[in-house]
């Protein structure tokens, strides 16, 4: 009754073009993006804020990087873990070498390191596809691991191999407490939500999916695989390493490389597939669910299990965890392989004819 | 050059042990078209199974006879990979036929997760050893050719023995077999095999079975050589470049590509590995199978992607 387009007349082609087209959309999201801003910081305590609201602010952020390789441009990737690897560590060479190096600055540094780094291990692309292609870039991931444990220089000589970071500040405010920590992470969210958003509804986009769809098609009519295949790579890294920096930086604060492992990759992967291939929603969607998933499980076994009257010790949870973890997404792939996205989709669709039946 | 030939042939023998799983995926990929993540989940389990058993016989059934027991161990274990291979077919692969090649991949890595957190909740996450009698002690050969001759571990040669037996009872099986012939007609063209009447769902079962047969071998071999612990299932990520250079399709490229890949790791690892600082073997083979791809896209022994739109 309310979600209707009906009586919104686009009198320009600039109104015609704008990201979010119907009324509704652009009142929901609005006030979405200030319930993010100021209802969640009045309403979640530290724990929430800092063990599951940051962590899902910065893999979101990394799944929308993936979803524009994976899911605008169909070329799947294992890699991307290696390239938050590469943004956190070249961020972290700028922010601890250069004296006086701003704290956002160096983020985006990480990103434009991680921007080549992808697009040198996308060149593969060009001649190999899917399931050849997703292993091959399992070698950007072996190799970055390799790198970052066994040079020293990229941690800058510690001797632990820990590399760490502390005060931090952006124009004199602290980044300190989980509440600073969340409103700047959610701050690049936002920013780089849109950024996407604009480019892959653009002609870049539309070359992406072209090529996803059918790839000799798309090289027929005039778009060149090369471009489109290495622009997705260089997108898709620059916003996995913005996050892979925020991710150490904001979350993590000292790290090692294996905070960045092949497991990353995978969870990344994940949130995509489960979120919903090629669509922007879907990727904050997969990250909340892979989020929030083990942390459910972990707080209601030993409960479940105080009930049937059966104790649970920490081996029994974490195998039950992995059991569970394995079957929910196996059954959620079998119902629904679209993803999340094409749920929340449907819904909307739903909502348009609400409450007549057609 | 002793040492040279030394390294050379500990290459080629790992590169067997990289052959046998990766054969469990060139398998499956070839019948079902899946790619499945899952072999070395199985391959563990396998080995878990392999091992508890051998362990409960004695205690349960009161065998002594050692060749009994890991005889009888080694049935039980194949039995539970029957019944992994039908519960895969019957709850999960059914249900996703005709989706594409990224979603059934994220599915057998939903199963790797499930199969390690089951097999570690029954079978216990422990290390445990499985003793199937392999000679330990190193060989000597060629010792008069040259100076103090090439040191040769007789567990890798009887593992490289059993590998090639397995390959070989693999290609009479897929030749000659009716069964065999039904797996080569559903990897040629799905389509094609059920309309000649060819059922897919057994015959998926079947090479599920066959697959993880072969991931009781490795797991077998591998959890004799190193224990049986979780990091066995890391195992699939060091066959994976095996997979591709070889060609996902290739029961031969599998062996093939599993000898170059455990060659060019060693020889990278001993002659490349001090310049660098060591621990360069993963990522070596992964940059050689991509350079291998490079020239072949479809890998040494794939069969030709040919595109039409």
């Amino acid at each position: 009754m309310f979600y209707r387009e009906n009586g919104q007349f686009k009198t320009s082609y600039q109104q015609d073009q704008q990201i979010f087209p119907i009324t509704q959309d652009r009142v929901g999201v609005l006030l979405l993006v200030a319930f993010a801003f100021i209802g969640v910081p009045l309403l979640a305590d530290e724990y929430m804020l800092r063990a599951i609201l940051i962590p899902f602010l910065i893999l979101a952020l990394a799944a929308l990087g993936v979803n524009v390789l994976v899911g605008y441009c169909g070329q799947i990737s294992l890699g991307s873990g290696a390239f938050m690897a590469v943004g956190a560590y070249a961020a972290y060479n700028f922010f601890v070498r250069i004296e006086g190096m701003p704290l956002i600055p160096a983020i985006l540094m990480g990103g434009v390191f991680a921007t080549l780094v992808g697009m040198f291990f996308g060149i593969p692309s060009l001649r190999v596809k899917g399931l050849y292609l997703a292993v091959a870039t399992l070698a950007a991931q072996f190799f970055c691991d390799w790198a970052f444990l066994r040079i020293k220089w990229f941690t800058n000589d510690s001797a632990s191999g820990t590399a760490s970071v502390a005060d931090l500040q952006v124009f004199g405010f602290p980044i300190d407490t989980p509440f600073q920590k969340y409103m700047f992470c959610l701050s690049f969210l936002v920013v780089f939500g849109l950024l996407a958003k604009n480019l892959v509804r653009g002609a870049i986009g539309r070359e992406w999916m072209a090529i996803r769809d059918m790839d000799v098609a798309a090289a027929v009519i005039g778009i060149r695989p090369m471009y489109a295949k290495l622009s997705a790579f260089a997108v898709s890294s620059f916003i996995v390493g913005v996050a892979g920096a925020l991710w150490a930086f904001v979350y993590l604060g000292s790290w090692e490389p294996a905070a960045f492992s092949v497991e990353r990759s995978f969870q990344l992967l994940f949130m995509v597939i489960l979120g919903g291939m090629g669509s922007v929603m879907g990727s904050f969607f997969g990250a909340a669910f892979i989020i929030i998933l083990p942390i459910l499980i972990n707080l209601f076994l030993p409960v479940l299990g105080a009930w049937l009257g059966v104790s649970v010790d920490t081996a029994t949870t974490s195998h039950a965890e992995q059991i569970i973890f394995g079957a929910l997404i196996v059954w959620f792939l079998i119902v629904e392989p679209h993803g999340l996205a094409r749920l929340w989709s449907v819904g909307k669709q739903r909502l348009r004819l609400w409450p007549f039946p057609h | 050059m002793g040492f040279f030939l030394e390294t050379l042939f500990g290459g080629l023998m790992a590169g067997m042990l990289y052959s046998l799983v990766a054969l469990g995926f060139v398998l499956i990929f070839k019948a079902s078209g899946v790619f499945n993540f899952a072999q070395g989940a199985m391959v563990l389990f396998a080995a878990l199974a392999m091992a508890r058993f051998s362990e409960w016989i004695p205690i349960y059934l009161g065998i002594d006879n050692f060749v009994l027991m890991n005889l009888l161990a080694f049935v039980g274990a194949a039995l539970v990979m029957f019944v992994v291979a039908w519960s895969v077919e019957f709850l999960v692969l059914r249900h996703l036929v005709n989706q594409e090649g990224t979603t059934l991949l994220m599915a057998t890595l939903g199963i790797t997760y499930f199969l390690d957190g089951v097999g570690q909740s029954i079978f216990g996450s422990d290390i445990y050893k499985i003793d199937v009698g392999m000679p330990k002690e190193p060989l000597m050969l060629f010792e008069s050719t040259f100076d103090g001759g090439i040191m040769i571990n007789q567990e890798d040669l009887v593992a490289a023995v059993i590998a090639a037996v397995l390959v070989a009872l693999l290609s009479v099986f897929f030749q000659k077999t009716t069964t065999g012939r039904a797996l080569r007609a559903v990897a040629d063209d799905h389509q094609a095999a059920q309309s000649i009447g060819i059922p897919l769902n057994r015959i998926w079962v079947v090479v599920w079975c066959v697959a993880g047969v072969v991931a009781l071998v490795a797991g077998m071999i591998w959890g004799s050589k190193l224990g049986v612990q979780f990091s066995l299932s890391t195992v699939a990520l060091r066959a994976l470049p095996v997979v591709i250079l070889g060609g996902l399709t290739s029961v031969p490229g599998a062996i093939i590509g599993g000898l170059i890949i455990g060659v060019g790791e060693k020889l990278s690892e001993v002659f490349l590995g001090p310049y660098v600082g060591g621990g360069i073997e993963i990522w070596f083979a992964y940059v050689l199978a991509l350079g291998f791809l490079l020239i072949r896209p479809q890998g040494l022994f794939g069969e030709k992607i040919i595109d039409r739109v």
